[in-house]
């Protein structure tokens, strides 16, 4: 007898396990898809979209920075390589970051006394040659800025209008300039240089590249390496 | 067959012509315009699938050939008779490539006999539902030689599996069938839709509690005929890979594919035309239909939503239920299906022996009130599971389309399922 009961208890469980697991289903299949069909059905551009605080790839902004390479002392991984040159006016002669090596921790922007290092939203690095994320910021030899820890100093620049325009495309073409920002038109302090090629600073020094065999490029004498 | 060949002949003008060659252009006409119809229901139902499996996941699914990805199917399709037709190289060959053949022959000639409309029909057979019933058991017999030709683990494993337990569901499914035929007197599907009627109290499924239960016993067993989750074990992927078609790839691969689905649809075709009056418009007699070619189109068109209203039930379970395991499905089978589709044809038998006229509407009744109660209590239980989760319920299928972000959304869903089960654990 209780096998019998038992036997159509099942039966029981299972009609109304298997109803429910239904119900439940059927109510996902009549509720709006929460997905978000990135990249070309976004109701705001992605980055718009993004949470506040996330943080994409680095941007530099050298009408701010004086200099210090508290950035690429921090990093842990050496992917940012600056050069500042002697005498006066100090100039700062290259500021590489490879954004290709970076993990997008954040250690280089918290000690940068000028908050001129800052992560932006970009995100979208794809290319076909890891060299192309390793992005020079320094076109042309630009003097320290006076800047020192606490003072405002020159107002910061739309985050992302500096990289957006270094960055090229996945062949390494200069991307087209995106009409539709007026804020990025506003600054365009240094004359466009073709960012593809690789800028020879001085000859004892190994670019920081992404080539495949890259052991961390052997330190340069004009600045301190990651310790 | 013979006959309308004969009209055919005189209407061309070819009296002629040898009767049997007139024969054969017809059968070959009518076999190519129900394959292409068969291909065309089974190409939907891969988009349609796709598309149920995405909303059941909150995602959206394939949507950007054509208006909400409804060209998928033909993407996909030419896709396949692009691929290359791959051959392992151990394989038997002749076997290997002969396989597809029987699947697809299997389910397609079971379309002859789908009763689409009142004069929609390839083939009224008088012996139907054994036709439906023999002819589709062919395919365990593709499914095997594809299963032994791959000379493949992994597909002989599927094919045992496959033939196991086509040939054990066979029997329930037949058994609920009966109770049918059992009520009817005929096994025409014609005939049984015939006795039927338009209205939900008119239908076998609400006849009376035997055929009640004997409605999901036969939609089991022919879930599980159709190797269709979850009773999909000959293809399970986490074990077996794809099962018996691990090694077809191209055209013959679809042949397996479309076949699968077009038995989706051929079940819940024959659930229609046994349990749910077919073509049977509510308030129209069939004389009145056959006489008016819009009657005719209405019940087509009918005959199609119910049909349609199945195969997505059975898209639904698949997602929803997790795929069983070899024991409990041969123990499900055996222990619970097989006995009860024999008490419910024997309480069939019994019932149309013994219960008087008078007694049999109040029990018809009775029967469609309750049925018509679980259908209640089952959309009670969506919306209950809708509350819970917040309510950003839209039937459009186009919402959602545009990539609305709604971090809050998730948020709340999460939220939601947290206090669900937060008393799980306690208590
Ligand atoms: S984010 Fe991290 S890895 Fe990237 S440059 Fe800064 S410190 Fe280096
Ligand atoms: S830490 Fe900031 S201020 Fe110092 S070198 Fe780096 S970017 Fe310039």
């Amino acid at each position: 007898m209780r096998a019998f009961i038992e036997y159509f208890a099942a039966i029981g469980r299972t009609v109304v396990t298997l109803g429910d697991g239904l119900a439940v289903t059927g109510s996902y299949f009549l509720r709006r898809p929460v997905t978000l069909q990135y990249p070309d059905r976004t109701e705001k551009p992605m980055v718009a979209l993004l949470p506040e605080r996330s943080r994409g790839m680095l941007e530099v902004d050298l009408d701010r920075c004086p200099g210090c390479t508290a950035c690429e002392t921090a990093c842990p991984i050496g992917c940012i390589r600056i050069e500042v040159s002697k005498g006066k006016p100090r100039l700062i002669t290259r500021f590489d970051i490879d954004l290709g090596r970076c993990m997008n921790c954040g250690l280089c922007s918290e000690p940068c006394p000028t908050e001129c290092l800052k992560h932006t939203k970009e995100f979208e690095g794809g290319m076909y040659k890891p060299d192309l994320l390793l992005i020079h910021f320094v076109e042309q030899p630009v003097p320290v800025a006076p800047v020192k820890k606490g003072e405002p100093g020159p107002p910061p620049k739309p985050l992302g209008s500096i990289l957006r325009r270094l960055l090229t495309d996945p062949y390494g073409r200069k991307r087209p300039a995106p009409a539709p920002a007026p804020a990025a038109a506003a600054s365009a302090p240094a004359p466009p240089v073709a960012v593809a090629a690789p800028q020879p600073v001085s000859a004892s020094t190994p670019p920081v590249s992404a080539t495949p065999s890259a052991a961390p490029p052997s330190t340069p004498a004009t600045s301190g390496g990651p310790s | 067959m013979q006959l309308l060949a004969e009209r055919i002949a005189t209407w061309l003008g070819m009296e002629g012509l040898p009767r049997q060659a007139v024969v054969a252009g017809v059968v070959l006409v009518v076999a190519l315009v129900v394959a292409t119809v068969v291909l065309t229901i089974a190409g939907i139902l891969t988009w349609a699938e796709r598309r149920v499996a995405g909303r059941t996941q909150s995602r959206v699914g394939p949507n950007r050939v054509g208006p909400l990805g409804f060209l998928q199917w033909v993407a996909d399709g030419i896709k396949l008779i692009t691929k290359e037709d791959v051959i392992p190289a151990a394989a038997d060959r002749t076997l290997f490539r002969l396989a597809p053949y029987p699947v697809i022959v299997g389910i397609f000639a079971a379309f002859a006999s789908v009763p689409f409309g009142q004069k929609l029909i390839a083939a009224d057979l008088n012996v139907g539902v054994l036709y439906l019933m023999a002819i589709t058991s062919l395919v365990v017999v593709g499914v095997l030689m594809a299963g032994w030709a791959s000379n493949n683990k992994w597909a002989l494993l599927g094919g045992v599996r496959s033939a196991a337990q086509i040939v054990s569901y066979e029997v329930p499914s037949v058994l609920a069938a009966l109770s049918v035929v059992l009520l009817a007197g005929t096994l025409s599907l014609q005939g049984i839709i015939g006795k039927q009627g338009g209205w939900p109290w008119e239908w076998y499924l609400f006849y009376n509690p035997f055929t009640f239960v004997a409605f999901f016993l036969f939609f089991t067993s022919a879930v599980a005929e159709g190797n269709r989750t979850p009773f999909d074990l000959p293809e399970a992927e986490s074990e077996l890979v794809a099962g018996y078609n691990v090694e077809y790839s191209g055209m013959r691969f679809a042949g397996f594919f479309l076949g699968e689905f077009a038995n989706v649809y051929l079940l819940s075709a024959i659930a229609t035309a046994l349990f749910f009056g077919g073509w049977q418009i509510p308030g129209v007699t069939p004389d009145m239909q056959a006489a008016s070619p819009v009657w005719q189109a209405v019940g087509v068109g009918l005959f199609a939503l119910k049909a349609g209203t199945g195969a997505f039930v059975v898209l639904w379970l698949r997602w929803t239920m997790p795929r069983l395991r070899v024991d409990q499905l041969m123990g499900l089978c055996y222990r619970y299906l097989l006995p009860l589709s024999f008490a419910m044809l024997l309480g069939n038998a019994a019932y149309v022996w013994l219960v008087p006229q008078w007694a049999a509407w109040v029990v018809q009744g009775a029967t469609t009130t309750v049925g018509l109660a679980v259908a209640g209590v089952f959309v009670r239980r969506v919306f209950y599971h809708i509350r819970h989760v917040g309510d950003d319920v839209s039937l459009d299928l186009a919402r959602g389309e545009s990539g609305t972000f709604d971090p809050q959304l998730q948020v709340r869903v999460y939220g939601a399922f947290r206090r669900r089960h937060a008393g799980d654990s306690a208590s």
